[in-house]
């Protein structure tokens, strides 16, 4: 690339069927590079954007799985296998006084990995990131749609993309330093 | 302030260096004076005020405890003889048992094994050799080691509050003494409780020789003048009768209360108990009486009936049993139907029979005793008549009031007291304390600081029966030589030790003036061996007094005019501190009184009818006015309780520790009624105070709790029915080794306290206090439930012991969080106290609430004394943890170690827990159940046995054996 | 700009007053950022500090003199504390009902209320976990409690239902905070991004985590709160279970019944909805937020209340009738002596607050009128405390063996941890009030963005 080094493009949009509209047309362009930042989930911009669908759910289900086996061995190893006690003439594998516990320990293992698992694909905390540096971004968390398109994407020409972004109605189209 | 001016003139006029320390002392001012002549100025601020001097007497407790208490546990330096290990046989944790014997009211001993420690007496047993114990004790027996450690008790010879030294006191006496003998002791006077005690009686004469024109009177608040002039009347001989109910089919009681309290109460439950067994040929028991006694709760047929109306039964009994000049009173107000049933019941059972009058009763319902059971053939066979054992049998009231005529005329310049508090517990209207206070010479021995004391000049600590050597007679006569198990605590001396004093001889110790009494007695060449025998088998052998058969000579007594009616008033002394002198242990305070269940207090008993006439309910305080007196009671509505007759119980309302919690009965209590009196007058003050009671509900609601058969119903098989016990979904535990068990019969239990308090006494169980039991927050690990069936006014009672069921489902341990209560190998529901968080939630799970928990620190941890009582082989628990009944699981394990180093398994009856020790019905019985030919197991084979909730599936390893009567079928 | 407009006829609207994402941002985030602090505000602060120190004071005693400071004895060994765990915990589950079951359910009305829900869940619960560990006799060792390699080489006892409830606790504790953070990340990068203070940018950007709005981070984030909600739905349930099973296991007359479970968790949502309504009408009040928390957000929670009512109305009839039906003499006794013994005041006051007054919500009237509301709500907050305080002190007082009945009677210092608990609560809650949105903005504009699309169809 020419001049300044930079991190992409964005354009400001007042609705989300603005774009909505300006995403399915960047893409239809060919770009694949593509990101937008809105106030609220908008509906249908993911496969607008066309993301591939998130592995949380495998990942969470694992974790309970994991939660409610952990849970159980650790109270029938206790209680029949470690220290082994005549408790109210309960046999030591009184299996159905453990249930409680193995449930509470798969949703707590599960609940956790949903939270936290979400939290690591996104990468955050993430304390700084390019977009921040355009001054009008901060309405992205409160009024304002964005589109922003990745310098490295292959079809990206400063000139050409910005022009693209215009034609598509966006409120104003900023260069986001690096 | 001083005067600068004398001290000037006096420092000038002096010649030569004058060397002072403080200007008082120049100024030579009174106050210095005084200052110098008291040693604790302090301390007479503090006895002047009544309410301070408990507070200057725990002081003087710290004190003396931080400076010496080390020295304490120090034996006696004369040889004391262990009774079954050689001293040399003392091995650290392992007890060395003792046998000596405790004084109890009356004079009476009581036959003991006390356990030490490392020197430390802990706990004490019955002696099995001993009559009155036969191996079983009572609550106060099992309670005297707490007194021995009390730091309640007087630790200092005092002179007007004034600490002096036993040599002061010795010169102070020895003047006295002298003035006295040129008076030939004209002026003397010595006051004693009972005495049986040889060696005291001899060192008495002695003194009286010495002395020809001084006295020794006698009294106790519960003499039983009656008794002894009840014999002379009908006898003309004063003997004492002895009952054998081993051979007593059908006994009667007049007011007698044989099983609840008296000298020999303890064999009168073992041998009653015997026969109140199923298996056994059963007696049948009638109870005519005013308050519901535990003699009471196990008759067969109880009749309330106010105790002046229980000498016209007498004399109706008398007659229909055929006693020569004997009349049936006029009137109907008996139950003719009770008394021709009883009467031809005593006559199918000629000789086999027995009716006994209460000590309390008068002479002629004594008399009327005598003349029923030679009519019926007993004499010889169910009683026997044997010389009283006292050194000097005398009717103590006259002796009381010659005493304070005397001191009123100013005829007494030294009263020697030894022990009692004659100037709390005399008869109101004869007003010793102020008759007393007429002496110019006041000499008081007492273990505690009682009115008495408050009113002498000097007070010298008595030596606790553990401290001292002493002898004392049984009932039967039967001598044991007390000897001491540690060296006084706090200095104490003993009546022998004070009365060589008086007898003008060297002070001796109480070693030589008692073994020296009996040597020149028994004037034989083994005296040493024999000496040693005694007190290895803690009896004197040979020394039961003699039977004597006596026919009466005087027919009863012509009958007094009609009855008095009115509401009666009858004095008891209190079940568990007595006549008060066992007020300052807190243990016999705290033990919920039988049937009543209150504790830390006394109060006025009235029967249901009788309160609803007055009007009056539990809790509300009356004011009972009798013979121109008044005191203020609270009411307690008594199941059972004649009508028309109020029972208080003295004990209570003096100086001594502890006894300001209950009121004051002696303050009503005449010298013409000492037992009881008819005209006394209620009045509610509209005040109340709460009773601290362990069981505030005594009915069953319907529920299967304590089992109850007519013998004939249980023989026809009315307690075969089928255990309901709900299936398990779990397969049993396997115990292989030792499954320990317990069973429980309630036919024999008298609920006499016996084994809650020798738990207290085995398992450190901490008092709480009367705050704390109104909040429901008593320790004991066993109690005694008490339910009454049928109609308030002659409701049948039952006692039912409760300790830990161990169950083998246990509740409790299911829902403890942190493993604190788990089962043993052996089948024990066990206390891990170190891990107990205290959720109390094993408490709430638990059927029977037999859990205690310590919501404050109970425990004593910083009384240096009583941290000596501790059992070293139970843990002291500590605040937030959970307690409870574990079998005695200390005493299981020391047996199970000595087995094991023999290689061998637990015998029957070799592991025997404490309640089971104390029983004198052996209404407990423990064992393994693993082991067939078990006592245990063959008890709970019996049909009567049954679990308690056994519909929980709990499981209890204790369990019950039902409750059989044996009931008159023409009463029924 | 796009503007949401109330559909003319139907129930009323969720959003009352026309709003559009830049005016509910502003609104609402403008009571944190803008707004100074009011008045009544720095009252309820005041009085929540007053009581928290009441608390400390009682718990210092308690420490210092052990728990016999309290009513409590043998039998009745538990009191007030268990009493208060129980309510406490049941206050909580409104939070999650809203916030994760109402989601499931997609009521879209939940969003302006789930918020300050879930923050009274989080607080109530640290309220109620209070409880067991002061009741303690040696509190010092709660931690034996847990499960963690030790010397003494021991566990907890896995069979207590304490033990169950410390993991049901504890787990549903963690489980609500996450998911109100993270439900509270976006609101957090709008006040982080509106701030003018650099203090709150930077406090609130450390908590907003560098949240861009990414769509990337919006497709994970929904599915995250989805699978949230999906795994807090059973936990709330389970969590009142549990608690249940404290008494149910247990074999006490009046505590060993199947019963328990179902008409506890009824009756914690019961207690919750009531105590949201308490919370809720003061807030819309005094922060005019009468256009976001709607008469409709009322009408529902009214109707909520009103059958949760009748839930814990079976609950309280089939306890009567199984004691009469089972035949058991001490189920029976028990039963009689809640309503003619000597705690039957609470008993009969119980059912006046829990059955006879929420029949009031079937008019129409009383559920439209905010005050009326209020004060049923109120009333059954109160009754369900004295729900709990008969099950766990009446079954106690007296159960098999007469011999062994007791009386507890509260002392100062059972009423002073009582209240001193609100300390806690309302501590929290006016800070969480003051400095953290108490509707989520997101879904508000999620809200409008639907409306719009309504209105365009």
């Amino acid at each position: 690339m020419t001049g300044p080094r930079m991190w992409g493009l964005v354009a400001e949009f007042e609705s989300p069927d603005a774009l909505l509209a300006a995403a399915h047309r960047v893409r239809e362009a060919g770009y694949r590079r593509i990101d937008a930042c809105v106030p609220f989930p908008v509906e249908g911009l993911t496969e607008a954007l066309g993301f591939r669908p998130t592995w949380l759910p495998l990942l969470v289900l694992t974790g309970a799985l994991l939660g409610a086996a952990g849970g159980f061995f650790m109270q029938w190893y206790a209680m029949g296998v470690w220290y082994p006690l005549n408790v109210g003439g309960r046999p030591l594998n009184s299996w159905p006084m453990f249930i409680p516990i193995t449930f509470e320990l798969a949703v707590l293992v599960g609940g956790l990995t949903a939270a936290l698992g979400m939290l690591a694909l996104n990468r955050l905390p993430m304390p700084y990131h390019p977009l921040f540096n355009v001054p009008r971004f901060a309405r992205a968390t409160q009024d304002r749609f964005f589109l922003a398109i990745d310098a490295r994407d292959a079809r990206f020409e400063r000139g050409a993309t910005a022009e693209l972004l215009h034609g598509l109605g966006a409120a104003e189209v900023s260069e986001v330093a690096r | 302030m001083t005067d600068l001016d004398a001290v000037r003139a006096r420092l000038a006029a002096a010649r030569g260096a004058q060397y002072w320390r403080t200007l008082e002392e120049v100024a030579d001012s009174e106050a210095f004076a005084e200052l110098v002549a008291r040693e604790m100025p302090a301390a007479t601020a503090l006895w002047l005020d009544p309410m301070q001097r408990r507070s200057f007497l725990k002081l003087m407790a710290a004190a003396f405890a931080l400076g010496g208490i080390g020295g304490c546990t120090q034996g006696p330096s004369e040889p004391i003889v262990p009774y079954v290990h050689a001293p040399e046989g003392m091995v650290p944790g392992r007890p060395v048992y003792f046998a000596t014997a405790m004084p109890t009211p009356g004079g009476l001993g009581l036959g003991l094994l006390v356990e030490s420690h490392l020197g430390r007496p802990i706990k004490v047993e019955g002696n099995a050799r001993h009559p009155a114990s036969l191996g079983a004790t009572d609550a106060q027996a099992q309670a005297s080691v707490l007194t021995l450690y009390d730091p309640d008790r007087l630790q200092a010879v005092t002179f007007g509050g004034a600490i002096r030294t036993w040599a002061d006191f010795l010169a102070a006496c020895r003047g006295a003494l002298a003035v006295q003998r040129g008076r030939r002791g004209a002026g003397l006077r010595i006051l004693t409780e009972t005495v049986t005690s040889p060696t005291l009686g001899a060192q008495l004469r002695a003194v009286l020789e010495q002395y020809p024109e001084a006295r020794w009177h006698q009294w106790e608040p519960t003499s039983t003048d009656a008794v002894r002039a009840g014999a002379l009347a009908a006898l003309g001989e004063d003997v004492r009768p002895l009952y054998r109910f081993a051979d007593a089919d059908v006994v009667v009681a007049l007011d007698a209360d044989f099983l609840g309290c008296g000298p020999a109460h303890l064999a009168h439950v073992r041998e009653f108990a015997a026969r109140r067994r199923p298996g056994s040929a059963m007696n049948r028991l009638y109870v005519a009486e005013s308050a519901l006694t535990p003699t009471g709760a196990k008759a067969d047929h109880r009749l309330p009936l106010r105790a002046a109306d229980v000498a016209a039964l007498a004399r109706a009994l008398a007659a229909a049993a055929g006693v020569p000049g004997a009349t049936a009173p006029p009137g109907d107000q008996l139950p003719r139907k009770w008394i021709e049933a009883v009467a031809r019941d005593l006559a199918r059972h000629r000789g086999r029979s027995l009716v006994i009058a209460g000590e309390t009763q008068p002479a002629d319902v004594q008399a009327l005793a005598h003349l029923i059971n030679t009519a019926l053939g007993n004499v010889g066979k169910t009683l026997t008549y044997a010389l009283p054992v006292e050194v000097r049998s005398e009717d103590q009231l006259a002796s009381l009031r010659a005493l304070v005529d005397d001191m009123a005329a100013e005829r007494v310049e030294m009263l020697l007291i030894l022990g009692g508090d004659p100037a709390f517990n005399a008869p109101v209207d004869l007003p010793f304390a102020d008759a007393m206070a007429k002496v110019p010479l006041r000499i008081h021995l007492s273990l505690y600081a009682n009115d008495t004391a408050a009113r002498a000049h000097w007070v010298v600590p008595a030596a606790h029966y553990l401290e001292s050597w002493s002898d004392v007679r049984a009932f039967d006569g039967t001598v044991t030589i007390v000897q001491p198990l540690i060296a006084p605590l706090y200095d104490g001396k003993s009546a022998h030790e004070l009365l060589a004093v008086a007898a003008d001889g060297p002070t001796r110790a109480g070693y030589d003036i008692v073994r020296g009494r009996w040597q020149t007695e028994r004037r034989v060449a083994d005296f040493d061996d024999q000496w040693r025998s005694w007190l290895e088998a803690g009896v004197v052998p040979g020394t039961a007094a003699t039977t004597r058969y006596v026919l009466p000579r005087r027919a009863p007594a012509t009958p007094p005019g009609a009855q008095a009616s009115g509401l009666e008033v009858v004095f008891r002394p209190d079940p568990m501190v007595h006549d008060g002198r066992y007020a300052a242990n807190a243990w016999l305070q705290e033990l919920p009184r039988p049937l009543s269940r209150l504790t830390w207090d006394n109060a006025v008993q009235v029967a249901p009818a009788t309160a609803a006439r007055l009007g009056v309910h539990t809790e509300d305080v009356v004011e009972l006015a009798f013979a121109g007196r008044t005191v203020q009671a609270p009411v307690l509505v008594a199941p059972g309780q004649a009508e028309g007759s109020l029972t208080v119980h003295f004990g209570y309302g003096g100086r001594g520790p502890f006894q300001h919690e209950g009121f004051n009965a002696y303050a009503i209590r005449t010298a013409d009624a000492l037992w009881s009196g008819i005209g006394v007058a209620v009045h509610p003050t509209g005040t109340r105070r709460t009773l601290a009671r362990t069981q505030h509900h005594q009915r069953m609601e319907g529920r299967d709790i304590v089992r109850a058969y007519p013998i004939d119903r249980y023989r026809a098989g009315a307690a075969r029915e089928p255990e309901t016990t709900a299936e398990s979904l779990y397969p049993d535990w396997e115990y292989a080794g030792y499954r320990w068990g317990m069973a429980i019969d309630l036919s024999t239990c008298v609920g006499c306290n016996a084994c809650v308090a020798a738990c207290q006494a085995e398992n450190n169980i901490p008092v709480v206090g009367r705050k704390e039991v109104l909040r429901g927050r008593e320790m004991h690990w066993i109690r005694i439930d008490t339910y009454f069936t049928g109609d308030p006014a002659t409701p049948d009672a039952y006692f039912m012991p409760v300790p830990c069921m161990h169950c083998e489902n246990a509740p409790c341990e299911v829902v403890c969080p942190v493993e604190a209560t788990v089962h043993g190998a052996e089948g024990l529901n066990e206390m891990v106290y170190n891990r107990c968080v205290g959720t109390r939630y094993c408490s709430n799970n638990c059927p029977y609430k037999v859990r205690r928990f310590n919501f404050f620190e109970y425990s004593r941890w910083n009384s240096e004394s009583l941290k000596l009582l501790y059992n070293p082989d139970v843990t002291v628990r500590s605040r937030g943890v959970m307690e409870k009944c574990t079998y005695c699981v200390q005493r299981i394990v020391q047996t199970r170690i000595a087995a094991e180093k023999e290689n061998r398994r637990i015998a029957d009856g070799e592991v025997v827990t404490a309640c089971q020790q104390a029983c004198p019905a052996e209404a407990i019985v423990f064992g393994d159940l693993n082991d067939p030919a078990s006592r245990v197991r063959v008890l709970k084979a019996e049909e009567r046995n049954y679990a308690l909730l056994a519909e929980l599936n709990t499981h209890p390893r204790t369990t019950y054996l039902a409750a059989v009567s044996n009931p008159n079928p023409e009463l029924a | 700009m796009t503007t949401a407009t109330a559909p003319p006829s139907g129930p009323p609207p969720v959003i009352g007053a026309p709003h559009t994402y830049t005016s509910v941002t502003d609104k609402i985030a403008g009571i944190v950022l803008t707004q100074r602090t009011g008045r009544g505000w720095l009252f309820g602060f005041m009085l929540g500090l007053a009581l928290l120190g009441l608390l400390a004071l009682a718990v210092t005693m308690l420490l210092y003199l052990g728990i016999g400071i309290w009513g409590v004895n043998v039998p009745v060994a538990w009191g007030f504390a268990i009493t208060n765990f129980v309510w406490w915990i049941g206050i909580g589950h409104a939070g999650t009902l809203i916030s994760a079951i109402l989601l499931l359910l997609r009521q879209e009305w939940r969003q302006s209320i789930n918020r300050f829900a879930e923050a009274m869940t989080i607080f109530a619960v640290m309220c109620a976990g209070l409880f067991p560990l002061l009741h303690l006799g040696r509190p010092q060792f709660f931690y034996w409690l847990t499960p963690y390699p030790n010397t003494m080489s021991l566990w907890p006892q896995f069979r207590s239902p304490l033990i169950w409830d410390v993991f049901a606790v504890s787990t549903y504790f963690t489980i609500s905070l996450m998911f109100w953070y993270v439900g509270l990340i976006p609101d957090l990068a709008t006040l982080r991004d509106r701030s003018q203070s650099r203090i709150g940018r930077v406090a609130y950007g450390v908590f907003a985590l560098g949240w861009r709005g990414s769509a990337r981070h919006w497709q994970r984030y929904e599915i995250a709160y989805l699978l949230l909600a999906g795994l807090a739905t059973p936990l709330v349930v389970s969590v009142h279970t549990v608690v249940s099973f404290d008494f149910s296991v247990a074999q006490l007359p009046g505590w060993h019944s199947t019963i328990f479970p179902p008409y506890f968790v009824a009756g914690a949502i019961f207690s919750g909805f009531a105590m949201v309504i308490v919370l809720a009408i003061p807030l819309r009040a005094a922060y005019g937020l009468q256009d976001l928390i709607t008469e409709r957000h009322l009408q529902n929670m009214a109707k909520i209340l009103l059958v949760t009512g009748l839930i814990v109305a079976y609950g309280y009839f089939m306890e009567g009738f199984m004691a009469w039906y089972s035949g058991n003499r001490f189920e029976r006794y028990v039963q009689l002596n809640r309503i003619v013994g000597p705690y039957g005041p609470a008993y009969l006051g119980c059912l006046l607050c829990n059955v006879a007054l929420p029949q009031l919500l079937w008019l129409q009237r009383v559920r439209r009128s905010a005050v009326a509301l209020f004060v049923v709500a109120v009333f059954v907050n109160i009754g369900m405390w004295l729900e709990r305080f008969v099950i766990v002190v009446e079954s106690l007082h007296r159960d098999f063996l007469p011999s062994s009945w007791g009386m507890y009677y509260p002392t100062v210092w059972d009423w002073a941890t009582l209240f001193g608990s609100f300390g806690i609560f309302l501590t929290f809650f006016f800070l969480f009030i003051r400095f953290i949105p108490m509707i989520s903005i997101a879904e508000m504009r999620m809200l409008l963005e639907e409306e719009r699309g309504e209105a365009a169809a």
